[in-house]
């Protein structure tokens, strides 16, 4: 039953990484989502030192708030002070990954937040906090945060998707028609805020990076069409969270590492398969 | 005055270690602040954050293969996997359709991945040495013994050479490959001797902040350097200097405090000083902007003041009913704009009226000299039509300087009329 839970927990993720990571991977905005992830770090602490409480509703509103809060700087950076904006991106996010670590180092003695569980996050343990569901069934407390978010999420793009989409691939075309872009991109930055917050509680840091770019580059290279692109990034990150629990089971090792390899495997194999069918069809076209 | 103390203490015979450990940690952030300029010239900042999260595997298969902690064979390990894992970004980026940053976020989380795997596996296989490899993660700076900060400080110190000596092929390839190649330099070379030094620089950075902060000690140094200056070996410099100083004040910072860890505060040091340069940077600061384009303001609204006063007041007079500038001007701070003139001696105000001085006349008459110069130019050689041209000059005539004016009356042989039929007050 833990291992379902396990997969349940990893899959969620997956999904919930898999749909924002596509319209990150299209809009070039992807290490936006790993500067996120990290920058989290600061929120978690202050919302653990204004409720008291470890419990997962303030945290998660903090942590959000304080991802919303990086991509403002991040922005700032680059319109008000002007600095390139890759260098923003790591700037930003380094520094507050840094102040959250002394914050956490210095006054966290007593909460339940190691830097090591920011890295690896702690898939392996969800199970020890379980929630009832009427009176027989029980169900990980993380897991029902992720279900939760991945039907707003799935309502979310779902209502806007016009909206993402035009804003996605002609942002021109977008401002003549008279589109609000601003809000669209923080439509989705809200959405990747709390994707890669809610997902960050149970997987770490490292594991939501993979799921935002790993799963999307694949399906990117199969398809070109969006929503064929969301639907085949959802079972690749599936598939790669199945084969990486069991991987990670088989040689003992950590879930969150192993499937970020797997996902990496699977994109050497369909990368490799792509190349050899374009230089096929190169050939010929000479 | 504890603060004085704990500095005076620092000098005492009990304070060895911290120096070894602050001399290491300055040696290193001076190293990667110098290469990293080069990073953030380049536009791939981010690198240096992909690179510093794929050095773990190799640190992980160096222990395992030799079965101990040493210095030198992780900075080895190291710098294979880094550097494999440019290969790799290069390679697929070439590739495919997929954009640089899909590629970076992707080979930098497997890449951790992987290393986390192995890392997993040598704690769960039982082996007591391999405590402290994870402090590979976060820094161990703190720890550093004199053996590690002397490996550290030659490898730093070559890395600086290499850099002084190649510092016209480095530049020339971060602005414009085509040009180096075409002027005969193996582009290919130098890009990859870059990438060593980068990926080098990147495995003794780890040691003392760690890998997730690594990408802050290449950045952020260049990024405030960038604000200071616009001279290549000025910008290295600075970029060295503030981020060996932030090295040194982070270590000091963490001696104090019992949980105080380095590498974050290295980085928040690090950071205040580019915050630092970012707002407050000679020429391209946030307020040295805002001082700019304030003046520029300035400039525009007496220009267009001494415009509308020469204007009005046309035939034989010099002065003008305050009202009639109220009419014409669509400037809200005119109030102020006309005290301005009056304290410079430009305009006086009599009994209501605005009389135009001399100097005032001038500067008047050179306003409306470009104005029209740049509208007989519009449809001279723009071909624009007599009521387009109007607004554009309205802009550019504050920022025509008297070369370009120079300029413009040869190369309109010094026209008497503009395409109104107004004639040019030389």
């Amino acid at each position: 039953m833990n291992d379902l839970y396990i997969i349940i927990t990893a899959c969620l993720v997956a999904i919930n990484c898999a749909i924002v990571g596509s319209f990150l991977v299209m809009r070039k905005m992807v290490m936006i989502g790993d500067a996120i992830s990290h920058a989290v770090l600061p929120g978690i602490f202050f919302a653990y030192l204004l409720s008291g409480s470890t419990s997962s509703l303030p945290i998660l509103i903090g942590a959000a708030a304080s991802g919303i809060f990086a991509t403002i700087l991040i922005e700032w950076f680059t319109q008000k002070a002007r600095l390139q904006s890759d260098a923003s991106i790591g700037v930003s996010y380094t520094l507050l990954f840094a102040i959250g670590i002394i914050l956490i180092s210095k006054f966290g003695e007593n909460a339940d937040i190691d830097q090591q569980c920011v890295l690896y996050g702690e898939l392996e343990y969800v199970w020890l906090w379980l929630v009832p569901i009427g009176n027989h069934f029980f169900i990980p407390q993380q897991t029902l945060i992720l279900l939760s978010l991945t039907l707003i999420i799935i309502t979310g793009v779902m209502i806007g998707f016009k909206g993402l989409f035009i804003t996605t691939f002609d942002p021109n075309f977008a401002i003549s028609t008279g589109v609000a872009i601003g809000f669209w991109h923080y439509f989705l930055m809200g959405g990747v805020s709390l994707t890669t917050v809610v997902s960050f509680e149970s997987v770490g840091a490292i594991l939501v990076v993979a799921f935002l770019s790993g799963p999307p580059a694949i399906a990117y290279l199969l398809t070109e069409n969006l929503k064929k692109m969301i639907i085949l990034s959802c079972f690749f990150g599936i598939l790669c969270a199945i084969i990486g629990f069991y991987t990670a089971k088989l040689f003992d090792v950590s879930i969150a590492g192993a499937i970020s390899t797997i996902i990496g495997l699977v994109f050497t194999v369909v990368f490799i398969i792509s190349t050899q069918k374009k230089s096929k069809i190169d050939v010929i076209s000479y | 005055m504890i603060f004085l103390q704990s500095i005076s203490t620092l000098f005492s015979n009990d304070y060895y270690t911290f120096w070894v450990v602050a001399a290491g940690a300055g040696i290193i952030c001076f190293a990667a602040g110098t290469v990293g300029t080069f990073s953030y010239l380049r536009k791939r900042a981010l690198l240096g954050d992909v690179i510093s999260h794929a050095v773990l595997p190799g640190v992980v298969i160096s222990f395992m293969l030799t079965g101990v902690k040493d210095s030198l064979y992780f900075l080895t390990g190291a710098t294979i996997s880094g550097l494999i894992s440019i290969a790799i970004v290069d390679y697929v980026q070439s590739k495919s359709k997929l954009k640089p940053d899909t590629i970076l976020a992707l080979t930098l989380s497997v890449f951790f991945g992987v290393g986390i795997v192995l890392l997993t596996k040598i704690q769960h296989s039982g082996n007591g040495a391999q405590s402290g490899l994870d402090s590979f993660l976060f820094g161990k700076a703190a720890s550093m013994s004199l053996h590690d900060v002397t490996l550290f400080s030659i490898i730093a110190i070559i890395n600086t050479i290499c850099i002084v000596l190649f510092i016209r092929p480095f530049s020339l390839i971060s602005f414009d490959e085509e040009y180096a190649k075409g002027i005969g330099f193996n582009v290919k070379f130098i890009k990859y001797f870059l990438a060593m030094l980068t990926v080098i620089t990147v495995s003794i950075g780890i040691q003392s902040v760690g890998i997730v902060l690594m990408a802050a000690l290449l950045i952020t140094p260049a990024s405030g350097a960038r604000f200071l200056t616009n001279a290549i070996p000025k910008m290295i410099f600075y970029a060295g200097f503030f981020a060996c100083i932030s090295g040194i004040i982070g270590v000091f910072i963490s001696s104090t405090g019992t949980s105080m860890p380095t590498g974050p505060w290295i980085v928040v040091v690090l950071s205040s000083f580019t915050l630092l340069a970012i707002f407050f940077g000679k020429e391209k600061g946030i307020f040295a902007r805002m001082q700019t384009r304030k003046s520029n303001q300035i400039k525009i609204n007496n220009e267009n003041i001494l415009k509308i006063v020469y204007k009005t007041s046309k035939e034989g007079t010099i002065s003008v009913p305050i009202q009639d500038i109220f009419k014409e001007s669509s400037d809200k701070s005119i109030r102020l704009t006309l005290k301005r003139l009056e304290k410079n001696n430009i305009i006086s105000r009599v009994k209501g009226m605005i009389v135009l001085h001399e100097n005032g006349k001038i500067a008047a008459r050179e306003v409306i000299r470009k104005h029209r110069l740049w509208e007989i130019y519009l449809s001279k050689y723009f071909q624009l039509e007599a009521d387009h041209l109007h607004d554009d000059a309205e802009g550019i005539e504050h920022i025509i300087t008297p070369e370009i004016e120079k300029h413009l009356i040869t190369l309109l042989d010094r026209p008497e009329k503009d395409p109104h039929q107004s004639e040019i007050p030389y």
